[in-house]
């Protein structure tokens, strides 16, 4: 099939970008979405043009590294599919297809659909850990977790970290990204001992990263690849608030 | 900063302000509808005046009126600096964006509905509140209340002001949709056997409250 | 040269332990005086920057990606081996050690591997203690799953990402010491050489990917936990960006270079669509386990279902050829890999292959789902069959799965010790990127253990021993060796920019990838690598002067990275061919067809080939030099692997 894209161009972080058009033919409809940018970005290449850079890596769906705001939606139109995963199957002959990168003033844009995303690397690095170090814990099935309890923070440790919660919020926030690390972490006995300083620390980073507020859009887990819900973002709120209230942080 | 305001400045604090004071505002209105059910009695405003004279005397009213207003002022200033930062959170916006297809029209434009709101309390407070408090009405012969009851045939035989209220109370509609379920999300209060109950709840609560509010001006415009 | 494996005296069983015992140690004091550099940061690279941090060295980390999470660790589906006996199955250390050590068809050190299965317990504990959530029973007790070439189950995992929850729980453990400033993180940033002061590695050169900017960093030893080199394949189950340039540089430097022709093909990937595929996606292994695998008994139906004149489902069973099951009754659909791929890829070549190409075979799920309901089906494998919907457009509930072999590991890759230390003091290699542990053939989920079997446990303490008796003064990067190779990644990159011709980057890739595929891929023979070897030195001639690379270094410039790697490939495919060349038998992955039992299965020669083959680099296009380090097996008795 022959589609139209409108793809965002920066040269770099500091210069302006600008939409350009480019023409692509004979798209199969198996191919993923990215192996048509491939495509394209051979024709540029031979042509003696600049490809288009764009993040992917592991085109499996779990790195997290691809990103593209494919028609207003961040990896595209389907649901729980990451870009890496979207296939032409889903789009029809002779469509237009808008390709933006994430907006967001915490996720600079490097190049092009590239952009920092290492504002959510900050916010782990504030406390999205247990604070063990390696050797001497305990035997693994010392403390037995209910599977119901094991289910559910596995449900939210299948974040793949690639800020399309942050790209589909009208505020650009992150709270669906963090609620999931906290959540995990604060429903795991592991994770418990130090959950009052890490919702803390982690919320405050979030902040300071310049993400919006969470106004319960509901858009984050509608766009999320990995299906993390909803109850993740009240489960963070009851624990910034009970630890607010309970912990002995007075700075 | 202490913690205190430290907490309450967090992106999560200023939601929680939010939350709280969304939902003591709900409580507002079903106190105020209660109140104005008395102008469908017919009575020639009777039971209205002397409703009306109860709340603006009353010192435990009279004190809940400061706690009112503070709410009130909580809630608009919170907003009015998380709207700030929501925008400032993306300066570039995107050359197309579909959020239709993720998010309900009314969750994301709480801000533009919270603005006519606001400006329907003004309309409102200068068409009522402030004659009532601020001795402009008539008062009732024998009586020693004041017609307000009156005033209000007066306003609402003007269609601009049926139209602005009616309009309005869809306005505060849909805002309270969004916000009623919103607030108990902020607050955490999201569990798997309740959380479907108070969304329901939370959407007829905001449709019969704006219903009702809706109905007065309608009333009196067509029936009296 | 002598390749000294530094495997410590005494019993099996006690080798680690004694050797922990007699390394020497750095005084927690003098820990901060000493810089270490880690390359990587998947599974074997975070967890030793972590570890290293935890005991105070002062670690830089360095990864491609734009975040240490994403290194391709993260796309591990299956799950981690430990042999930690929940099961009460029989499993032990020994099992698990001689599993390891059958499964790789005898070609891994007996040593390197028992240690392996001593941590793997270990590893377990830690995961846990991070908050990695694992699959548990309802008892609230950990879960386990059987996996290929194992009678025990004793796998662990997070259902179908246990690679990505193990990743997250070092990623953890790296950003707690980045947090507390031990590790400094260098993310979207690239290694292009190492540098070695007095013989001894002490520094790397690398390319911001950002912009362009070409630095040194120096310190007192570098890890290389760069993965592995699939890629030479281009297509492969490996991530884009996953290449072998470190690796390949310190390997010019003069570190040597092990069984490189030692590759796992891994039996159950989405087989390819057509050529316009970039990347090749993998279906769990553990689908073996109730899977079953098939192809038409008759080449005659195989035709008439590759037409479309018949459908699967017109197929009856006794016209069905489940032909593991058939050859292979003791283990059936779970022998190794290197057994699946390889009767995979003779079914096709007879003729019974599926799918358009005829390039596939079925696993199919109808009798699991049939025994066990579609939710338990679901519950097991549902993100797995998702995937595969989403990929091929074919419901894996109602029709077979078609699955083909696609490259996916690398068993070969830099030769070091016991110590993990290369040839070159204090330059290390840990995980994939090393040699040592799988032998010629990987077992399923046992590199996840082996990454972080290195990174949490071995590393940390064979480094100290290496450092302590490094003198603490530090080397700037203003040093005649840091210029010097900075001046070389310079000019190479400015080579590739100034060529300017017309074939692009990815036409040279695939057209290494399709030699590679064809004479050094599931089945090898002298004249197919004979001739694969003039063709890569040609294409390689062809590619220094008619590559397109455009723009400047000084950007984001993602046709110069690519060049770079495949530049790199290019080399690094040569070596593979000379060793699947020098190497006269058959061995796990490694297929040579001349050697062969009368069933097909790889002949072994053990009298002349028991050993590990370590390549020395004399300059590009001259042939390397071989040598060999003696496998010696003390405590397992070599048989002809038999998985009847």
């Amino acid at each position: 099939m022959d589609l139209t894209l409108k793809v965002w161009r920066q040269k770099n972080r500091e210069s302006a970008g600008a939409m350009v058009t480019y023409p692509v033919k004979g798209i199969s409809p198996d191919m993923s979405f990215l192996e048509m940018l491939d495509v394209l970005n051979e024709d540029l290449l031979r042509n003696g043009q600049d490809p288009i850079a764009f993040d992917h890596d592991c085109r499996e769906g779990i790195c997290g590294m691809c990103s593209l705001y494919i028609n207003g939606r961040p990896h595209g139109p389907e649901r729980g599919t990451t870009t890496c995963q979207l296939h032409m199957r889903h789009f029809n002959d002779g469509d237009t297809i808008t390709i933006e990168p994430w907006r967001a003033a915490a996720f600079p844009v490097h190049k092009d659909l590239v952009v920092d995303r290492s504002a959510l690397d900050r916010i782990q690095q504030a406390g999205g850990y247990v604070s063990v170090n390696t050797g001497g814990v305990p035997d693994a099935n010392a403390i037995p977790i209910p599977k119901t309890i094991a289910d559910k923070a596995f449900d939210a440790a299948t974040c793949i970290q690639c800020g399309a919660c942050v790209a589909a919020c009208k505020n650009a926030s992150a709270m669906l990204f963090l609620s999931a690390k906290v959540s995990q972490l604060a429903m795991l006995p592991q994770g418990k001992v130090e959950a009052k300083t890490r919702v803390e620390n982690m919320l405050a980073q979030h902040d300071v990263e310049g993400f919006g507020a969470c106004s319960n859009t509901g858009a984050c887990a509608a766009e999320c690849p990995v299906g993390i819900s909803l109850e993740n973002i009240a489960i963070l709120n009851r624990e910034y608030l009970s630890a607010k209230a309970t912990s002995e942080h007075v700075a | 900063m202490n913690w205190f305001t430290k907490t309450f400045s967090s992106t999560i604090g200023r939601k929680i302000i939010m939350s709280i004071t969304g939902l003591f505002l709900c409580s507002f209105l079903v106190v105020h509808l209660v109140g104005n059910l008395t102008l469908f009695y017919q009575d020639g405003g009777e039971a209205f005046n002397i409703y009306s004279h109860f709340m603006a005397n009353n010192p435990v009213i009279r004190t809940m009126e400061i706690v009112l207003v503070l709410g009130f002022l909580f809630h608009i200033y919170d907003a009015i600096v998380l709207t700030r930062r929501n925008k400032a959170a993306r300066p570039v916006g995107y050359n197309n964006s579909r959020p239709e297809e993720n998010s309900t029209w009314s969750s994301r434009n709480m801000g533009l509905l919270g603005t006519i709101i606001l400006v329907f309390l003004l309309v409102h407070l200068w068409n009522f509140f402030v004659p009532a408090r601020f001795g402009e009405l008539e008062g009732v012969p024998d009586k020693d209340y004041l017609n307000l009851y009156s005033e209000v045939v007066l306003a609402f035989k003007n269609p601009i002001y049926v139209a602005l209220y009616v309009i309005s109370m869809v306005a505060l509609a849909y805002h309270l949709i969004h916000g009623f379920q919103s607030a108990f999300q902020s607050l955490g209060l999201n569990h798997k056997k309740y959380t479907p109950f108070i969304q329901k709840f939370g959407y007829a609560f905001s449709v019969i409250i704006c219903l009702g509010f809706a109905l007065i001006p309608l009333y009196f415009f067509f029936f009296v | 040269m002598i390749l000294d494996s530094k495997i410590p005296e005494g019993p099996l069983a006690e080798k680690w332990d004694k050797h922990k015992f007699n390394v020497k140690l750095v005084n927690p004091a003098n820990k901060r005086k000493y810089d270490i550099i880690v390359v990587g940061t998947g599974l074997a690279g975070a967890s030793a920057a972590a570890t290293l941090g935890e005991l105070g060295y002062n670690v830089k980390a360095f990864c491609f990606q734009d975040s240490p999470r994403r290194a391709h660790s993260i796309a591990a589906q299956g799950g981690i081996n430990a042999a930690k006996n929940y099961q009460n199955d029989g499993d032990s250390i020994f099992r698990l050690f001689y599993d390891t050590i059958k499964g790789g068809d005898y070609r891994a050190r007996e040593a390197n591997v028992y240690r392996l299965a001593q941590v793997s317990v270990d590893i377990i504990d830690q995961c846990v203690a991070q908050g990695v959530p694992f699959a548990r029973e309802y008892g609230g007790l950990l879960a386990n799953r059987s996996f290929g070439g194992a009678q025990v189950s004793r796998t662990f995992y997070a259902r179908g990402q246990t690679g990505q929850q193990l990743l997250l729980g070092a990623y953890s453990a790296l950003n707690r010491q980045i947090a507390y400033g031990k590790v400094k993180m260098y993310p979207r940033t690239e290694m292009l050489d190492l540098v070695m002061v007095d013989g001894k590695a002490r520094g790397i050169v690398v390319r911001n990917l950002i912009t362009g900017k070409i630095e040194s960093h120096s310190a007192h030893a570098v890890v290389l936990a760069t993965g592995g080199y699939g890629n030479v394949f281009f297509l492969s189950t490996n991530a884009m960006g996953s290449n072998a340039t470190a690796a390949w540089r310190a390997y010019k430097k003069g570190a040597l270079f092990a069984n490189p022709c030692f590759t796992q093909i891994h039996p159950t990937c989405i087989p390819v669509s057509g050529d316009y595929q970039s990347k090749l996606t993998l279906m769990s292994e553990s689908l073996r386990n109730d899977g079953r695998v098939w192809v038409p008994k008759t080449v005659e139906t195989a035709q008439r279902l590759r037409k479309g004149e018949i459908t699967v489902n017109d197929i009856k069973e006794e016209d069905r050829d489940y032909y593991l099951e058939r050859k292979y009754p003791a283990f059936g659909n779970l022998v190794p890999r290197d057994v699946a791929s390889r009767n995979a890829k003779l079914v096709c070549d007879e003729g019974r292959g599926v799918g358009s190409s005829g390039l596939a075979v079925f696993l199919d799920f109808a009798d699991a789902i049939k025994r066990e309901g579609q939710p338990a089906i679901a519950a097991k494998y549902g993100n797995l069959f998702d995937m595969y919907q989403k990929i091929t457009d074919e419901n894996p509930y109602e029709k077979p799965m078609r699955i083909y072999p696609a490259v996916h590991y690398t068993m070969g890759g830099l030769w070091v010790d016991y110590n993990l230390m290369t040839n070159i003091p204090g330059l290390y290699a840990t995980g994939e990127c090393n040699f040592s542990d799988h032998g010629a053939n990987r077992l399923g989920a046992s590199a996840l253990m082996q990454g972080l079997a290195d990174g949490y446990f071995v590393i940390p303490y064979t480094i100290g021993d290496y450092l302590a008796q490094t003198p603490y003064a530090k080397i700037g990067t203003d040093h005649p060796a840091f210029k010097e190779a900075e001046q070389a990644v310079i000019d190479k990159n400015q080579q590739l920019l100034s060529i300017n011709g017309n074939r692009t980057v990815d036409d040279f890739h695939k057209a290494l990838g399709q030699i590679m595929w064809d004479y050094c891929g599931m089945a090898r023979n002298a004249e197919g690598l004979q001739f694969a070897k003039q063709e890569i030195r040609k294409l390689r001639e062809e590619f220094w002067r008619d590559v397109k690379v455009i723009g400047v270094n000084e950007e984001l410039n993602i046709t110069l990275e690519k060049a770079n790697r495949v530049a790199d490939f290019l080399e690094l495919g040569e070596l593979m061919v000379e060793d699947a060349l020098q190497r006269n038998e058959s061995c796990g992955g490694h297929f040579r067809e001349e050697y062969q039992t009368p069933e097909n299965e790889a002949l072994r020669d053990d009298e002349n080939f028991a050993y590990v083959a370590a390549w020395e680099f004399t300059g590009v296009g001259n042939e390397p030099v071989l040598h060999k380090e003696e496998l010696k097996f003390e405590n397992v008795k070599l048989t002809q692997r038999s998985y009847k």
